[in-house]
């Protein structure tokens, strides 16, 4: 019979083989799936794992998907070493859109590129206002800051319904419940005329750099890893662990934001209730099957876009619902957190409790 | 098996042979054979970490041995769980209570036992093993108002009632001072004229002599002696318990200093429910003098160690100085800057960050790897702090595999070298530290002791915190008790008695 056997020390090569273990499982209980649904699964693996890396267009859009989930996922990374539980960024990420619309309709036709700037920075501080607004319902009244990040998306996304539906709605747009589309001075400058990916990427990386110099080489980053893992021993060293909650929270809130303002002013070009497409709770997988680490969140994003680009594949291809990409998340989470026990604890044959009895009964 | 008492003819009533448990990394008990005869008062003796309380929790069901034998009354018997243990007559009083604060005496014991009596009939109950043992006990009292002690005779009735044939008492002195351990002793002995047999785990020596009819030696998981304590001396039984003598600590008369650190009359109402408040607790250290702090644990220690440090700023203005700075709101940091540096008792966790390296640990207290401090907290010099690291696990012979390997991979004693040697190496003006060698073995404790009074030496200013008497008698060149969250006037350690420190442990220094 196997069993599992506490660790004396955590391994530190599952810390890492996990999310691929992880990963293998999670292709294998998709495999199942497809055979479920009397789809053939080579054909159903091809357009999850083949097809959005097949040309040049195709790994240019599974960029432009990665990218605000690398962003959300480096400030959530920040929090949950923090042990703060933002898992509101979905609602960050929407505030940051909105406030990023408000700049981009107040671009003239023929204004200065210059304008990009200001709204990525009201982006980034729309979600810090909305991630900070979390922070101090903790401070002030200890309210639970998984429940409250949690809630207030929703608020967020009424927000939005309101703005669309109301002052921000297009006159000239037959009553369509969104904004008229952006000034083209407002659209996030592109890398390539041939795709469409945008300088956000090239920001998310060098956001994934930030964040490991801050994680890894200053004092502020070791004294917020301390706060999470640590509390008594932050007290003991002196660090404050109300600057590492709003720390925590502002970061991932800014995070989520920039996200928002780069997807609503780049692909999307407009504000439109279906802005809000998971980004903000898929990044949560991304963080954890990342192991909260910058480099590893660079893997784990792209592969999450793999997911949202099969999924809406599989709807046209194989005419499967494109929620096959939330069953995919799903599926990974799980597996990753059921492969992470093999971190803790090893799998061993237990011996035969016979063999003890006689030894027993020997005496 | 046991000749030592003449006892051939009788059977035992707990026989252990052969008792093997590993866990991963170490072997807790190796091959332990021990042989518990009715009525005797049977003390396992060892260190921290000898595999003493692996085994007690072997015959209590709640561990499982890998290979070995139990044998109840002359009959093999395998005891799975503790509700097994609690049938075959075994009863355990452990170190910790297990308690449920809120709820009455009564309350508390009846959630203890089988399903039988009402909550009525336990009550009765209790008065009656209570009158007849001479442990006075109110049921109707909640148990947030006991004392250490009163909690400990709650635990003990509530394993009375069971009617146990084998008794096991885990380190049951470490909370009690030495007027209540008298009286634990007495209701002890006459458990055992009844005929319950005893297990009594200790590692303090006098108490084992004083007590005990017999004795089981542990040392790394092995059995290292069978002996009768009465005919031993403390020197013999300390040698097979650490195979050798501790080394004498070489004291001289110190000639005190300015004052460095000062308390000055503290107030405190306590931070969480059943914590201590701090009543008028005044001191001062001395530089190039040890300050020892003796007192039951629980008596407000933690509280004051806490508004010294600086992890609690709530004490009044002007009530904690150092050089006459006033640094009551001062966070550790600030602390830190004057010269005060501080070990706390909880190595892991507090002391030092579990998963992360040593290197990574030194920044909880130093700053000399870190650069340009003005941005972000600072820029870590990672070669440098290795380095700084390298030398404290080099100076104060930390074994580890280098500054990279995580604190918990460390053993206490390791760790707590290396704690201690972290703030040593910052050379403090002002140096506290509570509990240096709790956990720690012999070895790593003399040196820790040891480095503790070369800073004395060296002009450093020493607040010593400690529940062992015989480390403060040791090493403290005045000893002041805590009581109740209350601090007794000064004594200096010539005038120093067991029986005074004893008395004071209870609060009564006003009446001495």
């Amino acid at each position: 019979m196997l069993r599992l056997q506490a660790r004396a020390e955590p391994s530190r090569w599952w810390v890492y083989a996990s999310p691929l273990l992880a990963l293998l499982v999670t292709v294998l209980l998709g495999v199942a799936l497809f055979l479920l649904l009397g789809k053939d699964p080579v054909r159903g693996l091809a357009v999850f794992f083949w097809e959005p890396l097949r040309s040049g267009y195709a790994l240019g859009e599974l960029v432009v998907k990665a990218t605000p989930l690398l962003l959300i996922a480096l400030g959530l990374a920040v929090a949950f070493r923090s042990n703060v539980w933002n898992i509101g960024a979905e609602g960050q990420y929407v505030m940051g859109a909105v406030a990023a619309s408000g700049v981009a309709l107040l671009a003239e036709p023929g204004g200065s590129k210059w304008i990009v700037l200001p709204l990525l920075l009201a982006g980034t501080f729309g979600g810090m206002v909305w991630g900070g607004l979390t922070a101090w319902l903790r401070d002030r009244f200890n309210a639970n800051e998984i429940l409250v990040s949690l809630m207030l998306v929703y608020v967020a996304v009424q927000v939005l319904g309101y703005m669309v539906f109301g002052p921000w709605k297009d006159p000239n747009g037959y009553n369509f419940p969104q904004t008229q589309m952006f000034e083209a001075a407002t659209k996030i400058p592109r890398l390539f005329a041939s795709s469409r990916m945008h300088i956000g990427v090239l920001i998310a990386v060098v956001g994934a750099a930030l964040v490991w110099v801050f994680l890894f080489r200053t004092r502020a980053g070791f004294a917020q890893q301390v706060g999470g893992i640590a509390p008594a021993a932050a007290r003991y060293a002196g660090f404050s662990s109300r600057s590492a909650l709003w720390t925590a929270m502002l970061v991932s809130g800014g995070f989520a934001g920039l996200a928002g303002a780069l997807e609503v002013a780049g692909p999307i070009g407009q504000l439109t209730p279906y802005l809000p497409a998971g980004y903000g709770f898929a990044a949560i997988i991304v963080a954890f099957v990342g192991r909260l680490h910058p480099g590893g969140l660079i893997l784990s994003s792209l592969l999450m876009s793999m997911f949202y680009i099969g999924g809406e594949l599989a709807q046209s291809r194989l005419g499967l619902p494109q929620s096959l990409t939330g069953v995919f998340q799903g599926l990974l989470l799980f597996s990753l957190l059921a492969c992470d026990t093999l971190i803790h604890y090893r799998v061993v044959r237990s011996k035969p409790r016979a063999a003890l009895a006689s030894a027993a009964g020997a005496h | 098996m046991s000749p030592l008492r003449g006892t051939l003819m009788q059977i035992p009533r707990l026989q252990l042979t052969g008792i093997t448990k590993a866990y991963p990394g170490t072997v807790a008990n190796d091959g332990v054979t021990l042989t518990l005869m009715p009525g005797e008062i049977h003390a396992v003796l060892g260190e921290n970490g000898a595999g003493k309380s692996t085994l007690m929790k072997i015959i209590y069901g709640s561990v499982q041995m890998d290979t070995g034998a139990i044998q109840v009354d002359g009959r093999a018997v395998r005891i799975s769980n503790p509700r097994e243990a609690r049938a075959l007559g075994v009863a355990m009083v452990f170190q910790h209570f297990n308690l449920f604060h809120t709820a009455t005496v009564a309350e508390n014991v009846w959630l203890g036992l089988e399903p039988g009596p009402t909550l009525e009939q336990t009550r009765a109950l209790i008065v009656a093993k209570a009158s007849h043992y001479g442990l006075d006990i109110d049921p109707e009292r909640p148990v947030h108002t006991l004392s250490v002690g009163e909690m400990q005779r709650v635990e003990i009735i509530r394993a009375l009632l069971a009617n146990p044939t084998i008794l096991i008492l885990d380190e049951p002195t470490s909370v009690l001072t030495p007027q209540a351990v008298d009286k634990l002793f007495v209701v002890l002995r006459q458990l055992a004229s009844e005929g319950c047999s005893i297990l009594y785990i200790s590692h303090k020596l006098h108490e084992i002599r004083a007590l005990c009819t017999a004795c089981t030696v542990l040392r790394g998981g092995r059995v290292t002696g069978v002996c009768v304590p009465a005919q031993e001396t403390n020197a013999s039984l300390s040698r097979l318990m650490i195979g050798s003598e501790p080394p004498a600590l070489a004291r001289r008369v110190q000639k005190a200093g300015a004052v460095v650190m000062e308390v000055r009359g503290l107030r405190l109402a306590r931070a969480d429910q059943y914590g201590v408040d701090l009543q008028e607790v005044s001191l001062r250290m001395h530089a190039g003098e040890v300050l020892g702090i003796a007192g039951v644990s629980g008596n407000g220690q933690q509280e004051l160690l806490r508004a010294l440090s600086g992890e609690d700023r709530r004490a009044p203005p002007g009530t904690v100085l150092i050089d006459g700075v006033d640094v009551s709101a001062a966070g550790p940091a600030a602390r830190r800057l004057l010269g005060l540096h501080f070990v706390p008792e909880e190595r892991l966790g507090r002391g030092a960050v579990p998963p992360m390296s040593l290197a990574d640990n030194l920044l909880l207290t130093r700053e000399e790897a870190v650069q340009s401090q003005r941005w972000m907290g600072g820029w870590i010099d990672i070669a440098l702090l290795r380095t700084q690291a390298n030398r404290i696990i080099d100076r104060f012979k930390v074994k580890a595999h280098g500054s990279s390997a995580a604190a918990r991979s460390l053993s206490g004693g390791n760790l707590q070298k290396f704690i201690v040697g972290r703030e040593i190496d910052a050379k403090p003006r002002c140096f506290i530290v509570s509990q240096p060698t709790w956990g720690v073995d012999v070895g790593a404790s003399a040196q820790i002791r040891a480095a503790i009074l070369a800073m004395r030496d060296a002009g450093c200013a020493v607040l010593l915190v400690s529940e062992e008497l015989d480390e403060l008698f040791q090493m403290a060149d005045r000893l002041q008790v805590m009581a109740q969250g209350a601090l007794s006037p000064t004594l200096p350690i010539a005038d120093a008695t067991v029986e005074k420190v004893g008395q004071w442990m209870s609060g009564l220094w006003s009446t001495a």
